[in-house]
């Protein structure tokens, strides 16, 4: 029965749970499947790294295959204080992006306001026994005792998950990064800031090229920032990034070695009878995608989402309502600083669905060839395990029904801004505030 | 809604009362919601700006929407500024005084909404303000702040403010007076320079290799080094005018 039979698994759906007050460290920034899915990464505001593996399909414990459990936890950044500007440095986590796996060790790149590094996540369930020169409690021996020369032997161990930092690309952006994108090529990457981005070479840490410079020769005369940006998921030359404009620039490599003037420039025209104060702030960009195919992008603004078809620059070809409802809200929103959050959005491995996420712990998805669209809530109470997630509606003016929510009664402080779909499978990730949520398809 | 006579004697009486009675009326007129909004949008400019990290997105999304409601302002000439103060602050004062919100009241005397703007434009509380026009604002030079009944005075100096924001927010204005002080002394960067590249690779990176130096600092990073030293000038004049 497609999306709408999703359930929460046999774990109650809820990982990296924290019941009672939780600290603001706490708090999701980023989540993020691996390229098979099987890994699950999250970042937070206190710069952990916490990644989910899925278990393995076993046959004494037939439920629990599909179960995302903890694989690894690190501390990934730091507090840190730039002495120039007397300005702290957020250890927050805003970017998680997973290397191609090559070997047995997995790769991610992991970026804080200022800092991209690649981290090795390996695992190592053998150890040594019989050492020559030192006992199994690590000292070492009395070189007098040692009286016949021995093989150390491979013993297996319990499993042990290290994660170690292999290289740390520093001190490139001179604002905050927003996004960071690995190349079709494997072998570099980008890095976005609000004015800048650069390609880094994952062996090269010295060294940045920067190919996007938006800053204005008068800082007087900004107006405009970059607010995502993003590889194409196969020619390793293209790129697209997003301003708080609400356009899309995409750039090829190629053309010339600073991508100042774009190939393409996507940017739908305003409805002028809808034209007000706030117009441009919700018009701007917060998420870019592109699709799995590599023929369409996805961008979400305040109150929608778009699917561009890369060869049609004037429109796109879709525009979803998210939540509409906040239309004539957009004041208090203002006031209270909503408007200026910043959802994702992803598409599921097929392009035939894509997610967002809404306030009040909603999220939302659209099935794009059957036109339908559902709203879920990610939240305890909904979330028992293997029951189905029921639909929810708000309702926007007359009379409430049973079970609608009155658009008045959503709590603007549980926001859904960080979602992920399985890249193969109809299994999705949404963190709400500091708790993370999967949910399957039940006919899995 | 109220009828069209209804709001019009509303509009009278505000003007008699100076706006004492703004609380009474059941919905803004559109020209104080724009004021209001105007107001709200300063006040966030300036939190963001003492703030230790301004989130540069929302500061141009902020000041972009500072600039639409000038224009229109400029536009339908209800851009002006009551009479300096007795006090003799300059009106920039006013734009960084934490009563803006109070004297958007105290202001709305007098305020005559352009012709044909009055009823077609009352919204109810939260609604969006609509029609922006998209006139060009001329950047006027600075002109005297004693200079009498000229709404250009206003706009340079608005202009001013909104730069030396963008300004302080490229250098990132030090919070405390300490912190500015000590930004005097040059020999402070090369020290620093050095402390921050070792801050920032003190995780173990065993395949950079040695990591004495710290990495070459790029164009940008050096030229921001410089303009702080050159905008202590801003900063200094936004922190004694405060």
């Amino acid at each position: 029965c497609g999306l709408l039979c999703l359930a929460a698994s046999s774990q109650h759906g809820v990982l990296r749970d924290h019941p009672g007050v939780p600290s603001t460290a706490d708090i999701i920034s980023t989540v993020e499947f691996n390229y098979s899915g099987d890994l699950l990464a999250t970042g937070d505001k206190g710069g952990r790294v916490v990644i989910f593996q899925r278990e393995q399909e076993n046959k004494s414990r037939p439920h629990s295959r599909g179960e995302y459990n903890v694989y690894s936890t690190f501390q990934s950044h730091e507090p840190e204080f730039d002495y120039l500007k007397s300005l702290e440095i957020e250890e927050k986590i805003n970017k998680i992006r997973w290397l191609p796996q090559q070997n047995a060790a997995h790769f991610l790149l992991s970026t804080n306001d200022k800092t991209i590094k690649l981290w090795k996540i390996s695992e190592r369930d053998k150890r040594a026994e019989g050492y020559n020169l030192k006992d199994e409690d690590g000292r070492l021996r009395d070189p007098f005792r040692i009286t016949a020369l021995r093989v150390p032997i491979l013993k297996p161990m319990d499993l042990m998950v290290e994660a170690s930092p292999r290289r740390i690309f520093a001190n490139a952006h001179t604002y905050h990064i927003n996004s960071i994108s690995v190349n079709s090529d494997h072998e570099t990457y980008l890095s976005a800031d609000d004015l800048r981005i650069n390609l880094w070479h994952l062996e090269i840490t010295d060294r940045s090229f920067n190919i996007v410079d938006m800053k204005p020769a008068n800082m007087e005369e900004l107006a405009e920032v970059i607010t995502a940006a993003e590889f194409h998921p196969h020619q390793c030359n293209v790129l697209v990034y997003s301003s708080s404009k609400g356009t899309v620039r995409l750039c090829d490599m190629r053309s010339s070695a600073l991508c100042d003037r774009h190939s393409k420039f996507f940017e739908e025209p305003e409805d002028p009878s809808s034209r007000s104060f706030f117009s441009e702030i919700i018009s701007s960009i917060s998420d870019v995608k592109f699709s799995h195919s590599g023929r369409y992008m996805m961008t979400r603004d305040y109150l929608s989402v778009k699917v561009w078809d890369l060869n049609m620059e004037s429109r796109p070809v879709e525009t979803h309502q998210v939540h509409e409802y906040l239309r004539s809200k957009l004041c208090s929103l203002y006031e209270n600083d909503c408007i200026f959050d910043k959802f994702e959005c992803c598409w599921n491995g097929s392009d035939s669905a894509i997610m967002t996420g809404s306030y009040n712990n909603f999220f939302r998805m659209f099935d794009r060839n059957a036109r339908r669209d559902v709203t879920l809530e990610a939240s305890r109470e909904n979330s028992k395990p293997r029951a189905s997630l029921k639909p929810r509606k708000v309702c926007t003016g007359g009379k409430r029904k049973k079970d609608e929510i009155s658009v008045d009664s959503l709590d603007f402080n549980k926001k859904i801004l960080h979602t992920a779909w399985h890249p193969l499978e109809n299994i999705i990730a949404v963190a709400a505030t500091n708790n993370l949520y999967i949910f399957q398809d039940k006919v899995n | 809604m109220f009828a069209r006579g209804l709001k019009r004697k509303c509009a009278d009486h505000e003007e008699d009362m100076g706006g004492a009675l703004a609380g009474f009326r059941a919905v803004p007129s559109y020209s104080l919601q724009r004021q209001s909004l105007l107001d709200m949008s300063l006040v966030k400019l300036q939190l963001c700006h003492m703030l230790v990290e301004p989130n540069l997105c929302r500061s141009v999304l902020i000041a972009n929407t500072v600039r639409q409601i000038q224009e229109e302002m400029t536009q339908d000439g209800t851009w002006r500024v009551a009479a300096p103060q007795s006090t003799g602050r300059a009106p920039l004062d006013r734009l960084v005084s934490t009563e803006i919100l109070c004297r958007s009241m105290r202001e709305q005397d007098g305020v005559h909404p352009a012709p044909g703007m009055g009823d077609d434009h009352v919204l109810g509380p939260g609604s969006e303000l609509s029609t922006v026009t998209s006139a060009q604002t001329p950047r006027d030079p600075q002109n005297s702040v004693w200079e009498m009944d000229s709404p250009r005075e206003n706009r340079g100096n608005f202009q001013k403010s909104l730069d030396q924001i963008f300004e302080t927010l490229e250098t990132r204005n030090p919070s405390s007076a300490e912190e500015l002080f000590s930004d005097m002394d040059s020999s402070y960067y090369d020290l620093d320079t050095v402390l921050t590249g070792v801050v920032s690779r003190a995780e173990p990176g065993p395949c950079d290799g040695l990591q004495g130096l710290p990495p070459v600092a790029t164009p940008a990073s050096s030229s921001s080094c410089k303009s702080d030293l050159g905008e202590l000038d801003h900063v200094m004049e936004i922190l004694v005018e405060t």
